[in-house]
């Protein structure tokens, strides 16, 4: 027997498997595919203070091994998180951790403290990383300052474990992980998507409407691998890892290279079963080398 | 229920050099699929067709085990689907998204243009247990673009316009002479191109008319998870995977 459980910041997750926000919506999506419950955690899709529409379409563009994204953050606010959908995943049989975004701090906070007092939420994923809005998303997260700004003052009103959402799009981004785990992050998520743009050459138009979008898929893999070993090395707070995962060897690289948990995004779109394929994966990858405990692959990495 | 399900490439039939029907097979049941419902189809040995392509559903049969697409070969995933063995395994995620309102009509227009005549054959059959009378309009650009007509004559009248008046009448399918002042359906579907349909559509809202509408965006994920494939509605962005692709026109913003 394996034992899969892997402890991220205090919270004991059945597996080190989760799924992606803006991959794999509130769970419920992916029920006739999977039993849900065997899952780690679903890290949902990204919630703000009120209600966002998105941007406008087209708001994807299939690449070479992945594809972009701009959807901007589309949800119905906290409130309705809190009161409509929350209630009808919270007995789903995994951990439900939110994702929340802000374009100024004062936002953020107002979403972390209603989040404070839900029952069953044990955990957020605070995102200063997403590129698909104008205002607030990844310029939290592309500067020091900034992200320990947003950071620290969640830390001040939501008195649970705290995973800081990282932005590829950044010069050293160990600085980054380095200053939120300063300013009060029970651990840290990365990568987000890496900005990008595809351009029609027959209409001379760029393909997305915001012109931009965020790169996803097996395309960002090595880099975003290279990242979480860089960070799994500078900080002392558990490192969740995701970029590209598409099988559970991929799973077990980030492992290895420090992620206690990955998180599976993009390739939810290609098999909505493959999350539970890479938990059976890792099980047999562990029973093939004589590993009792998933948690030992975390760091693994033989020099 | 949406499942995940291994077919195998059981027949080909060409329409012309772009056009196929493809029809796939499996050990299984098929599940069963309403009209207006597609399936996410993975490419088999594509690298480089990243994501899976949603393609309506054509017919299927549940006796025989299979299921069949109406496919126009445009890009690289639609040519590779028209290219591979007989037997070789097709994975594909369905049925997807809602379906067309099947409502005891007494005379419906079906208004079709390119792929958007796919979902017919199915909406023709559940009309017909209705005594629905159905008219179909196709519109295509020339004679040699004109697909299934023989099916549709089986379940109702066939009109047709070509753009360059090679069959049918000569013009867009709007400007056809079913559209005239006597004309009295009680619903119209329509599926093919955006410009078309919202020809159509504004037709049907000038007469009072139901109209229904088909959309075809661009997806990634085809379960309502990745919010892609959104448009614009009077109740804000709606996905046309989950809460369509079967819109009454009178919710879209067009």
């Amino acid at each position: 027997m394996v034992n899969l459980e892997v402890n991220i910041a205090g919270i004991i997750l059945k597996n080190p498997v989760t799924t992606a926000s803006g991959t794999f919506g509130f769970g419920e999506e992916f029920a006739d595919f999977i039993d849900i419950s065997k899952l780690g955690a679903i890290f949902v899709k990204g919630i703000t203070l009120h209600n966002r529409e998105g941007n406008d379409y087209p708001r994807m563009a299939e690449t070479a091994s992945g594809m972009l994204n701009a959807v901007g953050l589309q949800n119905k606010g906290i409130d309705y998180f809190i009161n409509t959908i929350y209630p009808s995943i919270k007995n789903l049989g995994t951990e439900i951790i939110p994702n929340i975004n802000g374009s100024v701090v004062e936002e953020y906070i107002e979403v972390a403290e209603k989040l404070n007092d839900v029952d069953g939420i044990n955990a957020l994923e605070l995102n200063i990383s997403c590129p698909n809005v104008k205002e607030g998303g990844m310029a939290f997260g592309v500067n020091c300052p900034a992200a320990i700004a947003v950071t620290s003052a969640v830390r001040e009103v939501f008195h649970k474990p705290i995973i800081v959402k990282l932005s590829p799009n950044v010069t050293d981004i160990t600085e980054i992980a380095k200053v939120v785990e300063g300013a009060g992050a029970d651990a840290v998520s990365l990568v987000n998507t890496f900005l990008g743009m595809a351009i029609d050459a027959n209409t001379k138009k760029p393909i997305l409407s915001t012109v931009t979008g965020g790169l996803s898929g097996p395309a960002i893999k090595p880099i975003a691998l290279r990242m979480v070993w860089q960070v799994y090395n500078a900080v002392k707070i558990p490192v969740v890892g995701i970029g590209g995962i598409m099988n559970a060897t991929d799973a077990i690289e980030f492992m290895l290279a420090g992620a206690t948990a990955i998180q599976v995004g993009t390739a939810n779109f290609i098999d909505p079963q493959v999350s539970v394929k890479i938990i059976e994966g890792i099980e047999d990858y562990c029973q093939k080398n004589g590993i009792s405990n998933a948690s030992d692959l975390v760091g693994g990495l033989i020099l | 229920m949406k499942r995940v399900q291994d077919f195998r490439v059981k027949h080909y039939r060409r329409l012309n050099s772009d056009n196929y029907i493809l029809t796939l097979s499996s050990d299984s049941d098929v599940e069963i699929v309403k009209p207006g419902n597609f399936a996410e189809i993975k490419i088999p040995d594509t690298p480089d067709v990243f994501l899976r392509r949603p393609i309506s559903i054509l017919d299927v049969d549940h006796n025989a085990n299979t299921i069949s697409f109406y496919i126009k070969a445009v890009g690289k995933g639609t040519r590779k689907l028209g290219t591979l063995a007989i037997n070789s395994v097709v994975n594909i995620v369905y049925p997807l998204g809602n379906s067309f309102t099947i409502n005891k009509q007494k005379n419906v227009l079906l208004v079709g243009g390119g792929s958007g005549i796919a979902p017919f054959i199915l909406l023709a059959n559940k009309l017909k247990n209705e005594n629905t009378a159905i008219t179909f309009l196709i519109g295509a650009r020339s004679k040699g673009d004109v697909f299934l007509t023989d099916e549709f004559s089986k379940y109702g009248n066939v009109l047709i316009t070509t753009e360059d008046g090679s069959f049918g009448e000569k013009g867009l399918v709007t400007q056809h002479s079913v559209f005239t002042d006597s004309f009295n359906f009680d619903h119209i579907y329509t599926c093919g191109p955006d410009p078309m349909m919202k020809a159509v559509a504004k037709i049907a809202n000038k007469k009072y008319i139901n109209c229904e509408a088909s959309l075809e965006n661009m997806m990634a994920c085809g379960i309502g998870a990745c919010l892609c494939c959104v448009t614009p509605t009077i109740a804000g962005n709606k996905c046309v995977c989950t809460e369509g692709p079967v819109f009454n026109t009178k919710e879209l913003k067009w």
